[in-house]
């Protein structure tokens, strides 16, 4: 992504919170959160279940609006904008995989690694052209005709992250992306995550397992909404 | 995404949903095919009437004698009764000049004889010129002959019954028959026609006006009917009467002209505003489908949440999940009324084919009507739906599994 102010933060979270009215109570997903992530970082987000770590993801790739705090990306305000701009921004800045892939099952690889392109209005040669590409890269280009429900687990998620990186976003977001996956996939999957943060990609990863926690540079660590660990905080 | 792709994206969520689309085209098909139905009945109907009406004749101005209408002035000191309307009168009328011809006709229920057979029958007195103001035929013989309409021989042209009844399906030309005291010698026979408007021609005896009126023992017409010179000579027949008249009887018209064309009209008011009615009601029928539209996308949405959770967290904007699922809707709206229209086509033609001479026929502006109804109960009722799939909460749609 263009980076306006090159040195500055491109993701910068200060005294976040996220509550959830449950019952009569309210349960705090996100209790004053401060988190700064520069262009190209990689990061692993770990914590115990219910922690808050989804929710951190959803608020930091806009799926989510925190209810106090400021959330400046790429040095700008996120929290006045409007749901259309907020629209616009996730199409062209942030990539999302998901544990589940959420891949469209009537629509062939190809296809769903189009969508962000047809939401961007760019011509069907060009589409086609690009899908093709990033497709061969992942090396499924015999798979660009098939159906999600034809194609493994480790594939799926391939198309997947080829869905989420077409646009060239500047910010990956990966919420368990091997949570469903077997050993040999999942490593297969995290090797091609960090490859695209080698070519420049900020990655954040939440994970449950260590031994990929452990790969990335810079680990957190949430507890209870708030990060109780940061090895490269103010770095 | 451009208009094509949105269009071809939807197709694909349409088709992905056989069940479910399929529904939901039946029900707007079978809405669309009973407005084209109804309506090409109505439509049907009206041509009928029309067509019974034009056989009549052409650019006829009908007298009656009696005015409808009161006049406003006071009520007359001396009860009057209306003046007959006479042959003479006839005749005059035939002196405007926007009248061809002029048919004077007078009509009685009279025994009719021959030998031992007998039946009560209509009598018809008129002239020769009614042949041609009211279209007849003749299967044998001939009309009435021309000449003096006061003074007319005792002949008698006779329908297609009489010729069964009275002379056991022979040719009557040339026997003669007993109509009350009085006989007539059988010139013609009018061809088997049927009915036409409520007057079976097949039974009535034809005499000529005067014979008539010396039959019935009144010099008082039916009616007259005039035909005039030209479909634009009709409104001036009309004045041309009244004047006439009115100079004959001390200067009141008391007589009704109605032109062929004032009734014909009323009748096409008539059955349009029927037609539009059944289609109206016809209509209900979409107004039904339209809300099978809205629960059938209701369960798209429903089940579609997590893909447009997706959608947006890939960047779609709401306004772009609305028109995705309006899309949707009036892709399957069209293609209903296609259906519908197909369908409701083929029911006119085959009821065309079992009542050949009905003239079953489609307006066409129901056709449109219904296509445009059901396009709008299609994306109406879908409006409400795409909007709730545009509201959704990508997380929490995304999380639905
Ligand atoms: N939509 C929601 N409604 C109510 N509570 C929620 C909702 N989403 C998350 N939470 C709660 O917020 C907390 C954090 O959830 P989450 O971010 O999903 O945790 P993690 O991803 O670390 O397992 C949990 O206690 C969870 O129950
Ligand atoms: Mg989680």
């Amino acid at each position: 992504m263009n980076a306006s102010s090159p040195d500055g933060p491109l993701i910068s979270l200060s005294g976040v919170t996220r509550t959830y009215p449950v019952g009569g109570s309210h349960v705090h997903a996100l209790d004053g959160v401060d988190l700064t992530v520069r262009a190209g970082e990689y990061l692993s987000i770990m914590g115990p279940s219910g922690s808050g770590k989804s929710t951190l993801l959803h608020v930091i790739g806009l799926l989510d609006r925190p209810d106090t705090g400021r959330y400046l990306l790429d040095g700008r305000d996120t929290g006045t904008l409007p749901d259309r701009e907020q629209a616009a921004l996730r199409l062209h800045h942030i990539g999302f995989v998901f544990q589940f892939f959420h891949l469209i099952p009537r629509l062939t690889a190809a296809e769903n690694v189009a969508l962000p392109l047809e939401l961007a209005g760019v011509d069907a040669a060009g589409a086609a052209a690009r899908v093709h590409q990033a497709l061969a890269e992942l090396g499924l280009e015999d798979r660009a005709g098939h159906r999600p429900d034809q194609l493994s687990g480790g594939q799926r998620q391939r198309v997947a992250i080829a869905r989420a990186t077409i646009m060239q976003p500047g910010i990956l977001l990966a919420d368990e992306p091997t949570g469903n996956l077997d050993r040999h996939s999942g490593a297969e999957v995290v090797e091609l995550l960090e490859e695209l943060n080698g070519r420049g990609i900020a990655l954040l990863v939440v994970t449950h397992d260590p031994v990929i926690g452990e790969r990335a540079r810079r680990r957190i660590r949430v507890e209870d909404g708030t990060i109780v660990s940061d090895n490269g905080a103010g770095s | 995404m451009k208009t094509r792709r949105q269009a071809r994206f939807a197709l694909r969520a349409v088709t992905a949903s056989r069940l479910r689309s399929a529904l939901m085209l039946l029900a707007l098909a079978i809405g669309v095919a009973a407005v084209v139905v109804l309506t090409a009945l109505g439509e049907g109907a009206r041509r009928y009437v029309g067509g019974e009406f034009s056989a009549l004749g052409t650019n006829l101005v009908i007298v009656l004698p009696g005015a409808t209408e009161t006049t406003g002035g006071p009520p007359p000191i001396m009860g009057v009764t209306p003046r007959d309307l006479t042959v003479q009168d006839a005749i005059a009328l035939s002196h405007s000049r926007a009248v061809e011809r002029v048919a004077p006709v007078a009509v009685g229920i009279a025994p009719v004889s021959r030998g031992s057979r007998e039946r009560e029958v209509m009598v018809l007195g008129t002239t020769h010129d009614m042949l041609s103001v009211r279209h007849l035929t003749m299967a044998a013989g001939r009309f009435l002959p021309p000449g003096d309409p006061e003074r007319g021989d005792p002949v008698a042209v006779v329908g297609d019954t009489i010729r069964r009844e009275l002379f056991a399906g022979k040719n009557p030309v040339g026997e003669w028959v007993r109509l009350g005291d009085r006989r007539f010698r059988v010139i013609g026979l009018l061809a088997d026609t049927g009915r036409s408007m409520g007057t079976d021609l097949d039974q009535v005896v034809v005499i000529p006006v005067s014979q008539a009126q010396a039959l019935f023992g009144t010099p008082g017409l039916f009616r007259v009917i005039l035909q005039a010179r030209g479909r634009d000579r009709v409104e001036m027949a009309k004045a041309d009467a009244m004047r006439i008249i009115a100079e004959r009887h001390e200067g009141e018209a008391d007589v009704t002209v109605i032109t062929q064309d004032a009734i014909l009209a009323t009748f096409d008011r008539i059955f349009t505003a029927l037609t539009a009615t059944v289609g109206g009601i016809a209509a209900i029928s979409l107004i039904v489908a339209g809300i099978l539209v809205m629960n059938v996308m209701l369960v798209a949405v429903a089940q579609r949440t997590p893909e447009v959770g997706l959608l947006k967290a890939l960047g779609a904007t709401p306004r772009r999940v609305r028109l995705l699922f309006l899309w949707e809707a009036a892709l399957l709206s069209l293609a209903g009324a296609a259906c519908g229209l197909a369908l409701g086509y083929l029911g006119v033609a085959a009821i065309g084919q079992f009542y050949p001479g009905f003239p079953v026929a489609v307006p066409p502006w129901a056709a449109g009507a219904a296509v445009a109804v059901s396009g709008t109960a299609g994306l109406a009722f879908g409006v409400w739906p795409a909007s709730r799939a545009a509201r959704l909460d990508p997380v929490a749609s995304l999380e639905r599994r």
